[in-house]
């Protein structure tokens, strides 16, 4: 199992860094997203993955082991903030498109001017 | 008690740097008499305690401030700081008279005063501190200060650059000056000057000696413009001339050989301060004599004598001996007063004349006979004329030479440097006056020369009768002050004896007398052949410029940081991400290096549905960056991803993980979608084949390492702090959900944190999204035009009915958070999702109609509730978000608990659903604003 997760916490930033730096601002929204789903996988793994009940005081069983309350708490929140980190990107996005004319993360395509000209 | 008035006499001057920028609006005088004030007021209250100083007494002043660090707010008056303080506030208020007759209507002076208590307050710092590390701070203060006040006339380009070169040269200085204190703290084992003064020989004996000794030396030099750092002080002339009178002869400048007599009996007495100090002397008294001849304007020739004197007075603590250290605190008392009273004479003769070129100046004794007696007195004294003052401490000075023993057949090169240094020194004193006040008719003077305004007089009379009260009767009047600075510097922190000085004006015919005719005739002699001197000087120096040097050396290292930063920032974000990237990869593989990569833990096995659940997350990351260029198809790929996470959450035991997750999803994608509907819906294929491969190995690189990193991680046995949590996460949070309880009760403090984080977010978004233009786009990317028809039929005839349920579900999740799997952050999202259905199905418009709420105050609700809760325990003497609970029976629902945690995640959930709706609310809006503007067109 350990294998396994740590294998897929690697595709998954392996994917996730490919997106970031992309040049284009929608991809490295996706890469951001992507690198905080491996990020939280990688948080909540560390609290190890041999549970077999939640955490809820008096559910866990004879045979069970609790799960660690104190990842999933850091988790959950970096859920939350994650989705207000990607919000204010995206928008951020949307309103440099709109403000530069180009959707390129460094404001300008580097053949825009060229291609101005052209047209 | 009394020694509680010392940080007052800072902070009057300190804090009341302000009042004179207040005061000017009352008027200029007002402006001069606060700060004659202030100052008038701290030199009263040091007058009250030099009587218990001159016993021998050491007041000590301490206040704890970073103890740990050892930077204490130590103070302390002894003789040696009783003989500064003195000078810096009784010249100081001089210089604030006259002051206000120097500067003109133009000049704004408020700031003026303001600048001049700040550099007071910080030169009384430096002369007062008992701690070195609270020295050191005011060190650079007064370089920042002196730096405002060098370019006070900040439209001139030279004062801008002269107080460039000042700041760079002594700034760096005091640099070397922290290094070295910090040695100095370490060897001696205490920053309190106390300790320091007392433990002479392990600080001469210890290794690091040398190395301390040069620092420390490098910042009293700089600072006291000796050789080779000399050449700032002639370009600070740009200052106003009260200015250049205060800070370049009576206190900046002898910050630097304060430094030298406060740290005397630690670090002198050695061969090498001997060699290092005396000679550095030397050479400043030598090359500064020799220059000052040769100077036109009257300002240069002051500054260039005054770098000459600080040799000197470098030079006779250079020697190490008691009698050298004597005469120079005498020499630095008498160098302040008639060098003060020359500079404020020059600014007069410039003011009322126009200009300071001695080549124009002559004849100034019929236009201005009592500046000029002035003036004179005050030259006779820095020639070193027998009955002024400066002629006793060059007796001195010559004396000490004539014994000493360290160069053995070399000895006699210090008495004939001093004489020589004399012969120069009576040259352009008789310069200064003969060339200025007689020597024929003024050439062509911008202005005819009349006597300035009484009272601009009344500062130099002042020190010019101090030079003849000193001058004639030593005894009466410096003498006490002499023998209590020059006990403290001598000795440190007891007060023990001196050796025998005499201050009387006559010694009988002997040699230091000798070396002072000699000067004096020799002086008289070159100053009769000038004219051929200047002529061989011109023909010998070229002019060579320190401070177009230094300005072409600054330029060229701004050229090289310009080409660096070029190099490293180009404006390209992309580009920035990989270097950000590569670095943390370097740093993650670097720390992972050598350290073997498996723990003992067995892998542990798999089985069949995970391995699906694994494979279908992977494939869906992987399809999501093969297909990033189709922007919708990667969306939903990247929505598969979500997803398996969200099912591994529940896989391995986590249903809060599971159920957020979930929710954010879907907002997320809502979210992605409706941003993507105005950006373009496909990307270019703009990457090269190179940068392709780049950043694919860099991804490859950074996946590897996290993954090397987790394996490490989880095949190793590990502790967690999460027993605590589950251990007391009924009897102290009243919940039985440790999750839910961890985050309203246990860290309850972040979660406030991150609500608000939330909150601002929304409201950062909503304020990019103000204002926006937006291209409106007519046809998705394969060239079909949207539909017409906006919310379909089946969506809002099912969403409404499914609204009540979903909130239902929500408040459900809500109340039994604490127990069972749930809470704020989950039926938040929940809410919010059942409302963003309507506004899909639905539309803005049919949504709003329905529903008024506005999402802003929501959000501030939200977490003005949680921060109230946490407040509330205040009331009941508790720490902020204490949390208490209890159990309560209602009839027909039976037992239930009501917790304080809970109100919390109340706020926490209406907080989650306001700046979730402000979001998307306002991202939906727009589309509508557009569809709307067009269909109305």
């Amino acid at each position: 199992m350990a294998l396994l997760v740590s294998l897929l916490i690697g595709v998954m930033v392996t994917c996730g860094v490919y997106l970031l730096l992309r040049a284009r601002t929608f991809a490295v929204v996706m890469g951001l997203i992507m690198l905080s789903y491996a990020v939280n996988l990688f948080l909540f793994a560390m609290g190890r993955l041999a549970a077999t009940a939640p955490s809820l005081v008096g559910l866990t069983g004879a045979k069970d082991v609790a799960a660690d309350p104190v990842p999933q708490a850091l988790v959950l929140t970096a859920i939350v903030i994650g989705f207000a980190m990607t919000a204010f990107a995206v928008t951020l996005a949307l309103r440099a498109n709109s403000e530069l004319g180009s959707d390129h993360v460094d404001g300008a395509a580097p053949d825009s001017s060229a291609k101005e000209s052209a047209e | 008690m009394n020694a509680a008035l010392l940080p007052i006499i800072i902070l009057l001057p300190l804090l009341g740097a302000l009042l004179p920028v207040l005061a000017i609006r009352l008027g200029r005088t007002a402006s001069a008499w606060s700060a004659a004030a202030l100052s008038g007021i701290a030199l009263g209250l040091l007058l009250t305690l030099v009587p218990q100083v001159f016993a021998g007494e050491t007041l000590l002043y301490r206040l704890d401030w970073l103890p740990a660090y050892g930077l204490n707010l130590a103070l302390r008056l002894d003789g040696l700081g009783v003989l500064f303080a003195l000078l810096i506030l009784g010249i100081g208020l001089l210089v604030i008279l006259y002051a206000r007759y120097y500067l003109s209507e133009h000049d704004p002076m408020g700031r003026f005063y303001g600048f001049l208590l700040l550099f007071m307050a910080a030169m009384l710092g430096v002369v007062l501190s008992e701690n070195l590390l609270l020295m050191l701070i005011f060190w650079e203060l007064t370089s920042l200060s002196s730096f405002l006040l060098i370019g006070y006339w900040k439209h001139r380009a030279d004062a801008r650059q002269g107080a460039r070169l000042a700041l760079t040269i002594t700034g760096g200085g005091g640099l070397a000056l922290l290094a070295g204190i910090l040695l100095l703290g370490h060897i001696s084992g205490s920053y309190e000057l106390s300790v320091v003064l007392a433990s002479t020989e392990t600080i001469q004996a210890h290794p690091l000696y040398p190395a301390t000794l040069v620092l420390i030396l490098l910042g009293a030099f700089t600072k006291s413009a000796q050789f080779p750092f000399h050449f700032w002080l002639p370009h600070a002339m740009a200052a106003p001339t009260p200015v250049s009178a205060y800070l370049h002869s009576a206190t900046m400048v002898k910050a630097g050989v304060f430094l030298l007599a406060r740290l005397f009996p630690a670090l002198a007495g050695s061969e090498l301060w001997f060699y290092l100090v005396a000679g550095t002397g030397m050479v400043t008294l030598l090359l500064g004599a020799y220059h000052a001849l040769f100077k036109h304007d009257l300002k240069g020739l002051l500054a260039y004598s005054t770098i000459s004197h600080l040799g000197l007075i470098t030079l006779l603590f250079g020697l190490g001996t008691p009698l050298g250290a004597v005469a120079g605190v005498f020499h630095i008392i008498n160098h302040a007063i008639f060098k003060a009273s020359l500079f404020m004479a020059a600014g007069i003769i410039d003011h009322e004349s126009g200009t300071r070129d001695m080549r124009k100046l002559n004849g100034l004794w019929r236009y201005m006979p009592h500046t000029a007696t002035l003036a004179m007195v005050a030259a006779a004294s820095m020639a070193g004329v027998p009955l002024f003052n400066g002629f006793l401490s060059k007796e001195m000075f010559f004396a000490e030479t004539l014994h000493h023993s360290w160069l053995g057949a070399w000895h006699w090169l210090l008495p004939v440097g001093a004489t020589l240094a004399g012969v120069f020194a009576v040259a352009y004193s008789i310069r200064f006056i003969h060339d200025v006040f007689f020597n024929g008719d003024p050439i062509d003077l911008p202005r005819t020369p009349h006597e300035p305004p009484r009272y601009m007089k009344v500062p130099v009379e002042i020190l010019v009768a101090l030079c003849l009260l000193v001058g004639i009767f030593p005894a009466w009047t410096v003498a006490p002050l002499l023998a209590s600075a020059a006990a403290s510097t001598v000795n440190g922190t007891v007060g023990g004896a001196l050796p025998h000085y005499s201050l009387a004006v006559w010694h009988g015919f002997n040699l230091p007398l000798l070396m002072s005719v000699i000067a004096i005739a020799g002086g008289a002699l070159i100053y009769v052949l000038r004219h051929q001197l200047f002529a061989l000087h011109a023909r010998l120096f070229r002019p060579f410029d320190a401070k177009a040097l230094f300005e072409r050396q600054l330029e060229q290292i701004i050229g090289y940081a310009r080409r660096l930063t070029a190099l490293l920032e180009n404006g390209s974000l992309q580009r920035y991400l990989m270097l950000l990237v590569a670095s943390a990869v370097v740093l993650v593989a670097s720390g992972l290096w050598g350290s073997p990569l498996s723990g003992p833990l067995p892998a542990g096995e798999v089985d069949a549905v995970t391995l699906a659940g694994a494979l279908a997350l992977a494939l869906s990351a992987i399809t999501t960056t093969l297909w990033h260029r189709r922007r919708l198809v990667a969306l939903i790929q990247l929505s598969v991803v979500g997803l398996v996470v969200s099912i591994a959450f529940v896989r391995f035991a986590a249903p809060d993980l599971a159920l957020t997750q979930l929710s954010v999803e879907m907002v997320t994608i809502i979210l992605l979608m409706l941003v993507l509907y105005f950006l373009p819906q496909q990307s270019p294929a703009e990457s090269s084949p190179l940068r392709i491969g780049r950043d694919l190995l860099l991804a490859v690189a950074a996946g590897g390492s996290v993954a090397l990193l987790a394996w490490g991680v989880l095949t190793r046995p590990y502790q967690t702090i999460g027993d605590y949590f589950m251990a007391n996460s009924l009897s102290g949070g009243g919940g039985s959900n440790v999750v839910n309880v961890i985050l309203v009760d246990f860290r309850g403090f972040d979660t406030l944190g991150e609500v608000t984080v939330l909150g601002i977010a929304a409201i950062g978004i909503v304020m990019m999204l103000s204002g926006l233009q937006l291209k409106m786009p007519t046809a998705d990317a394969a060239g079909r035009p949207w539909a017409r028809e906006r919310y379909p039929m089946i969506l809002a005839v099912i969403s409404r009915p499914l609204l009540p349920l979903a909130l239902v579900v929500a408040i459900y999740l809500m109340l039994r958070g604490h127990n069972m799997p749930g809470g704020g952050f989950i039926a938040g999202l929940v809410t919010a999702i059942a409302l963003i259905l309507q506004y899909v199905a639905s539309g803005i418009a049919w949504t709003q109609q329905r529903m008024h709420l506005d999402y802003i105050k929501l959000t501030a609700a939200g977490v003005l509730l949680a921060a109230l809760t946490g407040l509330g325990s205040w009331a009941f003497g508790y720490p902020y978000l204490t949390s208490s609970f209890g159990h309560f029976t209602l009839p027909l629902l039976g037992e239930f608990e009501l917790a304080t945690a809970m109100l919390f995640d109340l706020g926490v959930f209406l907080a989650v659903i306001g700046s979730t709706l402000l979001v998307l609310a306002n991202l939906g809006k727009l589309s509508v604003l557009k569809h709307t503007l067009k269909e109305e067109r």
